[in-house]
């Protein structure tokens, strides 16, 4: 049992703290986030650079092979930047359906590009009604000669109004909420009969509402088993849980390193508000939420490969509802200590608060995953 | 970054659980098992059997015992100890005034006490804190005067665990009044038999007798049984309480404490089906699951960063194992009261006492002890530092506020 990272990482860890200090300035974001896209191009080409987006793709694609302690490490870093990239929509989810599920052709057609920067992909999975249900999916896709016709609609794609390609779930058989039946089809967002409405986040990022009437689908580009698709799609969000694990990770600490700089800065009542026990022990208790977190994102990384669906899905539930308490408590609280400099756009702490929220909302938040663990009953601390 | 342990590391556990099956008496095993108290005999006797094969000293340097184990073994045999359950060597010499002599102590300390307190033939005992003298221990009054080749001993000790098994208790006293509060202390060994020494039971909450008040009037202590320097006390003592860094959490414990609940929740019912089905106390055991993964991984880390560490600086998350570890004992002690439910009521001390039982339980055989334990678990906050204190530490030496 070791902690350490290998040589090669310590190195990829460098190299992303560099480019996080000399780009990712607060400033900064804010242009790139003024952008008409929403994130910057000339990041995104960098990143192709410096092989961020070929990491989970083998050497064959163009890729470095990595693993989740990878993955862990480049959202890490993005967690703290409060990057706005697609790199979650396109590398870890859409990367993640490709490796899973689609064919040595379609692989060899689109990894190579996803690494070089040319294509971003998107998962459109949520619907409407669907909450955090993956099974739940009224979209339909029927037979149309050796190919498929989509239709339905699609909401809260994270990074859908400027993707490239779309991950699509959709229903092939049975009713709403089955969970077999379900197909997973890649599409092409200018092909005809995709509509989208694209607008900003909460947390500054951007997002679409997708509307699919009668988009026709090839045969290349159905991911998995039309029909059996929702392990690959639990699959493929479990890893992208523990990918935003780590960004809460990432974000939190900067929370919390900004709130103990402001303790020691910031003077009331003639000294410095870090000398007031009540704010150390609310510094200390955010300090105990950070590390907690931080052990759930390492265990939430080490399962993310576990082949065993039920074992992988407790752990990753488990971090889960560690991540969205914790990354509520340090927000608020980061907020609350700073006095009423935390409320506003202008101050960093703010943003990070509103990404750490919105992480808890994505793919089940706390309670949801908390009622999910208890109700499939299993023993997460089993020796 | 691999979390897995390796082949050799589960080997040694496969070891380590051998030899527990193995030797392990099942009394003491059954005693352990249904939260019931255990004699002083029970405690003596099982140091004992680890001592002859070696481990009673894990975490000693070789030359006086000690097994030279990584700490990643060392955490282990500790985790296998609370698993099992099995106790756990006898702290207070083990863990605290056995490494202060081998650090600070002199030879002929070292070789007359050292091998004794291996195998439990001496009894040792904490005389720290005082009535007036708790968070605030620096502020300690109890008084060592020196008289020719003694010193006299006049003061009170309170909270001393186990005293009234004890054979010596290791004291901090102030040899110079005068001096600033840390600079007048020492730390000096005494003979429990020494006249002049009168101990007097402290009952907690739930009934039981752990702690005592000790006092001394008089007490004659020869001059050789200072420990390092005069006015150096204090400095031992920080050393004594800032050593326990990853035992203190009982990840161990509290997953063996769970394995039970889920075990007699899934026996008690509730309406026409077992209590374990019910939502929401399957909730709040998944909850005390989650945190309590959380804190296994993060003593983990702890321990393993333990090869890196230079200096003494503690590790940041190695300050949160007090803190969440006695939270999460004292979950898991609710959540058997919640299993218990109204058979909680009865007090049946008798039933903790091996001795004078032979009345019938009320109510279920292992409901006994489960508000006692709750009641009792209350001083995990409190004892070692209180988790206020422990704040206090963290802010400053952590966050430097
Ligand atoms: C079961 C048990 C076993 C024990 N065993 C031993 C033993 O074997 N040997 C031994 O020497 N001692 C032992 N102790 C004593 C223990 O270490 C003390 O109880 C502890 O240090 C607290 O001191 P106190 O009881 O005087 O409380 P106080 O120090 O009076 O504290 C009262 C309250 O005030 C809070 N407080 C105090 N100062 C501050 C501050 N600066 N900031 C914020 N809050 C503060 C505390 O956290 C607590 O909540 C034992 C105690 C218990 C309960």
């Amino acid at each position: 049992m070791d902690f350490d990272l290998s040589e090669e990482q310590r190195l990829l860890k460098e190299s992303l703290d560099r480019l996080i200090s000399d780009r990712y300035t607060f400033e900064q974001r804010k242009a790139y986030g003024q952008s008409a896209e929403g994130w910057s191009r000339e990041l995104w080409a960098q990143y192709a650079d410096l092989g961020l987006l070929g990491l989970p793709f083998a050497e064959r694609y163009g890729g470095s092979g990595g693993g989740p302690v990878e993955t862990m490490l480049v959202m890490e870093a993005f967690g703290r930047a409060l990057a706005l990239e697609p790199y979650f929509a396109t590398v870890v989810l859409g990367g993640g359906f490709l490796r899973h599920g689609a064919g040595e052709g379609l692989c060899a057609e689109l990894a190579p590009k996803i690494a070089g920067g040319s294509v971003t992909l998107a998962l459109a999975q949520t619907e409407r009604h669907s909450r955090w249900n993956l099974a739940d999916v009224s979209t339909r896709a029927r037979r149309d000669g050796t190919g498929w016709l989509v239709d339905g609609e699609k909401g809260v794609v994270l990074h859908g109004d400027t993707a490239d390609r779309l991950v699509v779930t959709a229903r092939i058989g049975g009713g709403q909420r089955d969970r077999d039946g379900i197909g997973v089809f890649l599409i092409d967002a200018k092909a005809p009969g995709v509509s989208r409405r694209g607008y900003p986040t909460q947390d500054g990022l951007r997002a679409a509402e997708i509307t699919l009437a009668g988009v026709r689908v090839e045969p290349e580009c159905v991911l998995g088993e039309p029909g059996a698709g929702l392990p690959l799609v639990q699959r493929v969000v479990d890893e992208g849980i523990a990918a935003l694990c780590t960004e809460a990770v990432g974000a939190m600490a900067v929370m919390h390193e900004l709130t103990v700089d402001y303790l020691k800065t910031r003077r009331q009542f003639g000294r410095e508000i870090g000398s007031f026990q009540v704010l150390q022990h609310r510094a200390v208790d955010m300090l105990v939420a950070l590390e907690q977190a931080r052990s759930m994102a390492m265990f939430a990384t080490m399962m993310a490969a576990e082949e065993n669906a039920d074992i992988r899905r407790n752990a990753l539930s488990a971090a889960k509802v560690q991540i969205g308490r914790s990354g509520k408590f340090v927000g608020q609280q980061a907020v609350q200590l700073h006095g009423g400099i935390g409320m506003t756009m202008e101050y960093k702490v703010g943003h990070y608060f509103k990404r750490t929220t919105m992480i808890d909302t994505a793919f089940g938040d706390a309670d949801y995953h908390l009622r999910e663990l208890a109700r499939r009953g299993g023993s997460l601390v089993a020796a | 970054m691999d979390l897995r342990f390796t082949p050799e590391e589960l080997a040694f556990r496969e070891e380590v659980q051998t030899f527990f099956r193995e030797n392990l008496p099942p009394s003491i095993h059954t005693k352990l098992l249904e939260s019931k108290k255990l004699a002083k005999d029970d405690i003596v006797s099982w140091q004992r059997i680890l001592n002859k094969k070696g481990w009673a000293v894990a975490n000693w340097p070789v030359e006086w015992g000690g097994t030279g184990w990584t700490p990643v073994q060392q955490y282990i045999f500790q985790e296998e100890l609370q698993l099992t359950p099995a106790p756990q060597p006898l702290g207070f010499g083990v863990t605290m005034v056995g490494p202060v002599m081998i650090a600070f102590g002199s030879e002929a300390q070292k070789k007359r006490y050292l091998p004794r307190i291996a195998n439990l033939d001496d009894w040792w005992c904490q005389g720290f804190s005082e009535p007036g003298s708790g968070s605030d221990l620096a502020s300690l009054r109890t008084a060592a005067k020196r008289e020719g080749d003694y010193f006299i001993v006049n003061g009170q000790k309170t909270w001393t665990t186990l005293a009234q098994h004890a054979d010596w208790i290791f004291c901090l006293v102030r040899t110079d009044p005068q001096a600033k509060k840390q600079e007048g202390i020492s730390f000096l060994l005494i003979d429990m038999n020494t006249p002049g020494i009168t101990v007097r039971p402290i009952i907690t909450i739930e009934g039981g007798h752990e702690v005592n008040e000790v006092f001394f009037d008089d007490v004659k202590v020869p001059a050789e049984n200072l420990v390092g320097e005069q006015n150096k006390g204090w400095d031992y003592a920080k050393y004594l309480l800032g050593r326990e860094r990853t035992g203190i959490a009982r990840v161990g414990l509290s997953k063996e404490r769970l394995r039970r609940i889920r075990e007699l929740a899934s026996m008690e019912r509730d309406g026409d089906r077992p209590l374990i089905e019910d939502e929401r106390f399957r909730e709040k055991l998944a909850t005390v699951e989650v945190e309590l993964k959380a804190l296994e991984i993060t003593q983990l880390r702890v321990v393993a960063a333990e090869r890196h560490r230079t200096d003494n600086k503690p590790d940041p998350a190695s300050s949160i194992l007090k803190l969440k570890g006695s939270e999460i004992q004292q979950a898991t002690t609710e959540l058997l009261m919640e299993v218990v439910g109204p058979y909680a009521l009865p007090y049946q001390p008798e039933r903790e006492d091996e001795e004078r039982w032979n009345e019938p339980p009320i109510g279920p055989e292992w409901a006994g002890p489960v508000a006692p334990t709750y009641f009792n678990w209350r001083k995990t906050s409190i004892y070692g530092g209180t988790n206020e204190i422990q704040k206090n530490i963290v802010a400053k030496a952590i966050l430097g506020l």
